[in-house]
C-alpha cells in the first residue's frame, strides 16, 4: 500500500470510503510526519497533535459503531495562524499575541469543524500576514522543503511549506496580495486564492479588509476544489461576504480546454522576470496549446500601477486595522509606563516587529490629512481602472495566464533586509487581489536548481469554475507530482 | 481669628465685580454666534454592529460579545434600524436624505475606544441640509439649519479610581448606535441654544427614535462658541465645550464662555481655538487640548461594511409611518380644543407631557380643563423639583381620576391641588388617596348651612364690610368657611348658602 502521507485528500476519501484505511491511522501517520519534519521545515506555531489524536479516536469509534458520518470526518488540515480557534493560540506569528487565545472560532474553522475534519495545528506566517517570505515571523523561519536554505515564500509560507512537506494532507491560507499563490509556487502545490466576497473573513485577523481571502493550499488542484467547497458560501457575520447561490467546485474538475479562450497578459512576461521561470511557462503555454486551448497574447497595461496602488491600499487598512492592538485589552503590553500614552507607545514598539510597523507608519502617513488625495484616493481610482481593464479581458478571455512569481524561492535572509524588492515580488499577484479576482498557482516545472515554478490562472469574480477547469486539465496532462519531490536539501 | 478667608472672599468678591461691570457695558456690542453638535442614542434593542443589548446600567461589560469588544478578526454587520430610525430624524427635521451613503472610520487611540477607530461617517452622511424652527429671544419664529445627520457608535466608559484604584473600561456603552446632529452657527444666545436642544429633544421623542435621558448621558451636545462685534461679517475664532448634559449647564457655560471671550478681545487678547471643557462645580471652563494637538482622525471608508443604498419606496414608506410632530400637535390642539396658541406650545413641547394631556382628555373628555391641570399645578411641581416632563411619576388614568372626581362633585378643586401633590409623593388611584385623607367633598346642604352660619357669627366686621358694598368680603369669608372644612366643603354651594344668608 502506498504510504497514507503521499495520498491527495480525495484517494483517502476513497479509501476510509472502502475502509482500506481508518481515521486514526491517518491522524497517526501525519503526527508521525510531523515529529519526523517538522525540526527541519519548522511549518507550526502551535501544533496540537495529542487533541487531534484523541478527536480521530473519537471518530473512529463512531465509524466503528456505523454511524453515518460527513465526507472528511477524520481528515486533517493545518491552519494558517491567523484564523481565530478557540481554544488554541492565534498569533499571527507576532509577539503581540504570542499568548492570545480567541473567545470565538472563525466562521472557516467552524465549518471545518462541522465536518469534523482535525486540526494539527496552527501555521506559521509573515507576522499579520505582512511579508512574502514567513522570514517576519516573530517566532521562527520557516524553510522550503525543497532546499531548505530558502523561503516557502510568505505569508502563508507555513501552510505551503507543511503541505509540501507532507505535515499536513491540505491546509487553509489567505491572500492578500500573494500570500496563499506565491508560497503555493515556491513550494510546489496548489494555491487557491477565491473571489472576495466568496469566503467568509469573520474570523481571520484582518490585514487590509478589502483585500483579505482564504483559500485552500494543497496537493493537486481536486483537493482545492473540495477545500473550497467547503469553505464557501454566504456568511450573515461578513457582509462583504456575498449571498449567492452555493457551488459544486468539484463539478468544474473537467480534463478539456478545447475551445477555451486563454489570454497571456505580456506585461507579465517582461522586464525582471527570472529566464528559467520565462521557459516554463512558455512551455505551458504551448502544452495548453496543444490541448486545444486558444491562448492570445494582449496588454494589461494598468497592471504596473496597481503594485503602487496595492501597498498604499493595503498600509492604510492595515495601520487602522492594527490599531486595536493597544496593550489594553488583549495582547502584549509593555511593563515600561507611567502613563497611557506609554503603554500605547511602548507596547506597540515592542510588541510589532519592524515590517509591521513600517506598514503601520506608511498607512498611517497616506490617510493623512493633506495627503489621503494624493495617495489613497488615487491609489482607489487606480484600483477602479485595474478593475476597468480585468473586465474588458475578460470579455475576450476565460482565464489569464501569467506566472505566480517572477522567480523561485531565493536564499533565507537575502530579502528580508530590502524591503523594496520583497514588495516588488509581488508584482504578478497583487493585481489579482486589486481587482477582486479568484487566482491559482499551479506548479508547472523546476528551474536547474530543481526549485519549482508556479504558474497562475486568474478567472473573473466568481468564475473559480474555470480556473479550477484550465488548472485541472494541465495537470492531469502533465506529471509535476509524480516527477518531482522535495527533497528536503540541507 | 482666621482672617484669610475673609480676605480672600472679599478679593474674589471685587474682581468679580470688576469683571462684570466692564462686560456689562460691552456685552451689548457684541453678537455670540454658536452650533450645535448633539448626540442621541439611538432607542435600538441592539448594538450598531452587532447583537448586544443597549440597555443601560447593567455589571461592567456584561453587554459585550467579540465584536464590540474588537478581539481580533471580528467584524461589524451594520444595525438596519438604526438606519432607520436616522432617516426618521432626518425627514423630521426637513433634511434630504442620502440614497447612497456609507461608513467610514474615524480613527484614534483611547482606551474607551476599542477597536481604534470609531465607525461613524464623513463625506456621506445619511441626511444633509434640514432645519427646525424655534422662537428667538423677542419670540419670533426662527428656523436653525441642520447641517447634516449622521450614524455613529457611542464609546464605552472609563472607570476611574472606582474598583479599587486604577482605571478600568466598560464596554456595555461600546457599540451604542448614536445619530450626531450638526447645526450650522445659526444660535445667537443661551436661550436660542436652549430651545433649539429642547426642540431636538421633543422631536426625537415625538419620532421615538431616543430617549433622549439627559441624565443617562442618551442625548448629549458639543457646543460651539465665537463671539464678533454686532455688525461683523465673519465669524470670530471658536472654542468647543464638548459632552455638555444638562440644560442648565449648556446656558451657563455658553454665557460663562462668551463672556470670557469677550473679555480676552476687549483685554486685547487672541481667542485660541481649543476644545474645553465645562466644570458645573466651578462655573468655569478648562482647556482640553488646543490646535496644536488637534488630532488627524484619518478618514476612510470602512472596508468591513458595504455601502449604505436607500431607494425612493423604502424612504417613502418612513415618511408615510412618521407619527404626529409637535408642530402639527400643536395645530390640532388649537383647532380641536380651543387650547391658546401659548398653551398647546407649551404642552406639545414635550412629548411626554403632549402624550399625557391626550391620554388624560380622552378618559375625562375635559381638554381645557387638562391642559390648566398640567401648565399649572404639575408644571409648578416639575419646576421646583428640577424634574424633567418624563419624571412624572403618575399615568393619565391617574390624572384623568382626578379631574373625574371634581367634576363629579366628590372632591373640590382645592383638594385636587392637593392630591397632585401626593399623586408625586406615591402615585395610586386618586380615589384611594381622597379617601384615605378623608378629603371627599362635603356637598349636604345642611352641614355646609351650618358652617356658613358659624363663619358669619364669627366674623361680623365681613358682614358688615359685605353689606357696605365691598363685593371682596365674600371671597374672605368663603375662604373662611374652607379653612373651616379644610377644603373640603363645595365651593359652589358655600358661594351660593353665602350669598343667601348675608341678602337676609
Amino acid at each position: 500500500m502506498e504510504n497514507i502521507i503521499d495520498l491527495t485528500v480525495h484517494e483517502l476519501i476513497e479509501k476510509l470510503e472502502k475502509k482500506e484505511i481508518k481515521v486514526t491511522d491517518i491522524t497517526k501517520a501525519y503526527i508521525d510526519r510531523i515529529n519526523e519534519k517538522e525540526n527541519d521545515v519548522q511549518a507550526f506555531v502551535t501544533t496540537t497533535c495529542e487533541e487531534a489524536m484523541k478527536k480521530s479516536e473519537e471518530i473512529q469509534k463512531k465509524i466503528d459503531k456505523g454511524e453515518k458520518l460527513g465526507n472528511f470526518a477524520g481528515i486533517p488540515i493545518g491552519i494558517k495562524d491567523n484564523m481565530c480557534t478557540k481554544g488554541v493560540r492565534t498569533t499571527c506569528s507576532s509577539k503581540m499575541l504570542e499568548n492570545f487565545i480567541s473567545p470565538y472560532d472563525a466562521t472557516v474553522v467552524e465549518k471545518l469543524n462541522n465536518e469534523e475534519i482535525i486540526s494539527l495545528g496552527k501555521l506559521n506566517m509573515d507576522e499579520f500576514a505582512m511579508g512574502a517570505s514567513t522570514e517576519y515571523s516573530y517566532f521562527k523561519k520557516t524553510r522550503n522543503p525543497w532546499n531548505l536554505n530558502t523561503v516557502p515564500g510568505g505569508s502563508s509560507g507555513g501552510s505551503a511549506s507543511a503541505v509540501a512537506a507532507k505535515l499536513v494532507p491540505w491546509a487553509l491560507g489567505s491572500d492578500t496580495g500573494g500570500s496563499i499563490r506565491q508560497p503555493a509556487s515556491f513550494c510546489g502545490v496548489v494555491g487557491l486564492k477565491p473571489t472576495y466576497g466568496l469566503v467568509s473573513r469573520y474570523g481571520l485577523v484582518a490585514f487590509a479588509s478589502s483585500l483579505d481571502q482564504i483559500g485552500p493550499i494543497t496537493k493537486n488542484v481536486q483537493d482545492s476544489a473540495i477545500l473550497l467547497n467547503i469553505i464557501a458560501g454566504h456568511d450573515e457575520r461578513d457582509t462583504t461576504c456575498e449571498n449567492r447561490q452555493k457551488e459544486d467546485y468539484t463539478k468544474a474538475l473537467i480534463n478539456d480546454v478545447k475551445g477555451m479562450k486563454i489570454g497571456v497578459p505580456k506585461e507579465y512576461f517582461g522586464e525582471g522576470i527570472n529566464p528559467e521561470v520565462k521557459q516554463k511557462l512558455e512551455q505551458a503555454i504551448e502544452k495548453y496549446k496543444e490541448l486545444g486551448a486558444e491562448i492570445e497574447e494582449f496588454s494589461l497595461d494598468i497592471a504596473e500601477y496597481a503594485l503602487a496602488a496595492y501597498y498604499i491600499i493595503a498600509c492604510a487598512e492595515a495601520s487602522s486595522n492594527l490599531g486595536r492592538f493597544d496593550g489594553i485589552r488583549y495582547g502584549y503590553r509593555t511593563n515600561k509606563f507611567n502613563s497611557l500614552k506609554d503603554i500605547y507607545r511602548n507596547s506597540r514598539s515592542e510588541g510589532f516587529g519592524d515590517e509591521v510597523k513600517r506598514r503601520i507608519i506608511l498607512g498611517t502617513y497616506v490617510l493623512s490629512s493633506g495627503y489621503y488625495d494624493a495617495y489613497y484616493k488615487k491609489a482607489q481610482q487606480v484600483r477602479t481602472l485595474v478593475r476597468k481593464e480585468f473586465d474588458k479581458a475578460f470579455e475576450k478571455y476565460d482565464v489569464l495566464l501569467t506566472p505566480t512569481s517572477p522567480t523561485v524561492a531565493f536564499e533565507i535572509g537575502t530579502r528580508s533586509d530590502n524591503p523594496l524588492e520583497m514588495y516588488l515580488a509581488d508584482i504578478c499577484t497583487v493585481s489579482v487581489n486589486i481587482g477582486g479576482l479568484p487566482g491559482i498557482s499551479v506548479p508547472c516545472g523546476v528551474d536547474s536548481n530543481g526549485m519549482p515554478i508556479g504558474m497562475q490562472l486568474i478567472g473573473n469574480r466568481f468564475c473559480e469554475n474555470k480556473i479550477i477547469r484550465v488548472a485541472y486539465t494541465y495537470e492531469q496532462n502533465t506529471d509535476f507530482r509524480e516527477k518531482y519531490k522535495p527533497e528536503f536539501k540541507k | 481669628m482666621n482672617k484669610t478667608p475673609i480676605l480672600e472672599k472679599n478679593i474674589n468678591q471685587n474682581s468679580k465685580n470688576r469683571k462684570y461691570e466692564r462686560i456689562g457695558n460691552k456685552m451689548q456690542d457684541y453678537e455670540i454666534v454658536m452650533g450645535l453638535e448633539i448626540h442621541a442614542e439611538l432607542s435600538t434593542k441592539t448594538k450598531i454592529f452587532c447583537s448586544c443589548p443597549t440597555e443601560f446600567g447593567g455589571e461592567p461589560n456584561s453587554h459585550t460579545c467579540p465584536i464590540c469588544m474588537a478581539m481580533p478578526g471580528t467584524l461589524p454587520v451594520l444595525n438596519e434600524k438604526v438606519v432607520e430610525y436616522a432617516v426618521k430624524a432626518g425627514l423630521a427635521t426637513n433634511c434630504e436624505i442620502s440614497r447612497d451613503s456609507k461608513n467610514d472610520r474615524k480613527n484614534y487611540f483611547y482606551p474607551d475606544l476599542p477597536k481604534a477607530y470609531q465607525i461613524s461617517q464623513f463625506d456621506k452622511p445619511l441626511c444633509e441640509n434640514g432645519y427646525v424652527e424655534i422662537e428667538d429671544d423677542n419670540g419670533n419664529p426662527k428656523k436653525i439649519r441642520l447641517t447634516r445627520i449622521h450614524i455613529e457608535e457611542d464609546a464605552g466608559k472609563l472607570n476611574h479610581n472606582e474598583f479599587g484604584g486604577g482605571s478600568l473600561v466598560d464596554l456595555n456603552r461600546a457599540g451604542v448606535p448614536l445619530i450626531e446632529i450638526v447645526s450650522e452657527p445659526d444660535i445667537r444666545s443661551s436661550g436660542e441654544a436652549e430651545r433649539y436642544l429642547r426642540k431636538i429633544k421633543s422631536i426625537l421623542e415625538y419620532i421615538e427614535v431616543s430617549d433622549c435621558k439627559m441624565q443617562e448621558g442618551s442625548l448629549r451636545a458639543d457646543v460651539n462658541v465665537s463671539v464678533r462685534k454686532k455688525g461683523a461679517t465673519e465669524y470670530g475664532t471658536r472654542t468647543e465645550m464638548k459632552n455638555m448634559n444638562s440644560f442648565k449647564s449648556i446656558v451657563r457655560a455658553i454665557e460663562y464662555e462668551a463672556n470670557r471671550q469677550i473679555d480676552v478681545i476687549e483685554d486685547g487678547g487672541k481667542i485660541e481655538q481649543e476644545t474645553l471643557r465645562w466644570d458645573d462645580v466651578s462655573g468655569k471652563t478648562f482647556s482640553m487640548r488646543d490646535k496644536e494637538d488637534a488630532q488627524d482622525y484619518r478618514y476612510f471608508p470602512d472596508p468591513d461594511l458595504v455601502a449604505i443604498r436607500l431607494n425612493e419606496e423604502y424612504i417613502q414608506k418612513i415618511k408615510n409611518d412618521l407619527p404626529e410632530l409637535p408642530e402639527s400637535r400643536k395645530a390640532r390642539y388649537i383647532e380641536q380644543y380651543g387650547l391658546s396658541e401659548k398653551d398647546a406650545r407649551l404642552i406639545t413641547s414635550s412629548k411626554y407631557l403632549s402624550d399625557l394631556f391626550d391620554k388624560t382628555q380622552e378618559i375625562c373628555k375635559n381638554p381645557k380643563i387638562t391642559a390648566n391641570w398640567i401648565l399649572s399645578d404639575i408644571s409648578k411641581i416639575l419646576n421646583e423639583k428640577e424634574l424633567e416632563p418624563d419624571k412624572i411619576p403618575f399615568t393619565a388614568e391617574q390624572l384623568a381620576k382626578m379631574i373625574i372626581l371634581i367634576e363629579n362633585g366628590t372632591i373640590s378643586s382645592s383638594i385636587g391641588k392637593k392630591v397632585i401633590v401626593e399623586l408625586f409623593e406615591k402615585p395610586e388611584d386618586p380615589e384611594e388617596i381622597v379617601k384615605k385623607n378623608g378629603w371627599i367633598q362635603i356637598s349636604d346642604e345642611n352641614a355646609i348651612k351650618a358652617v356658613v352660619q358659624k363663619v358669619l357669627e364669627n366674623n361680623p366686621q365681613s358682614v358688615t364690610d359685605y353689606k357696605a358694598g365691598k363685593d371682596k368680603a365674600l371671597g374672605y369669608l368663603v375662604g373662611q368657611a374652607m379653612k373651616e372644612t379644610k377644603g373640603k366643603a363645595n365651593p359652589q354651594m358655600l358661594n351660593k348658602l353665602f350669598v343667601e344668608e348675608l341678602k337676609k
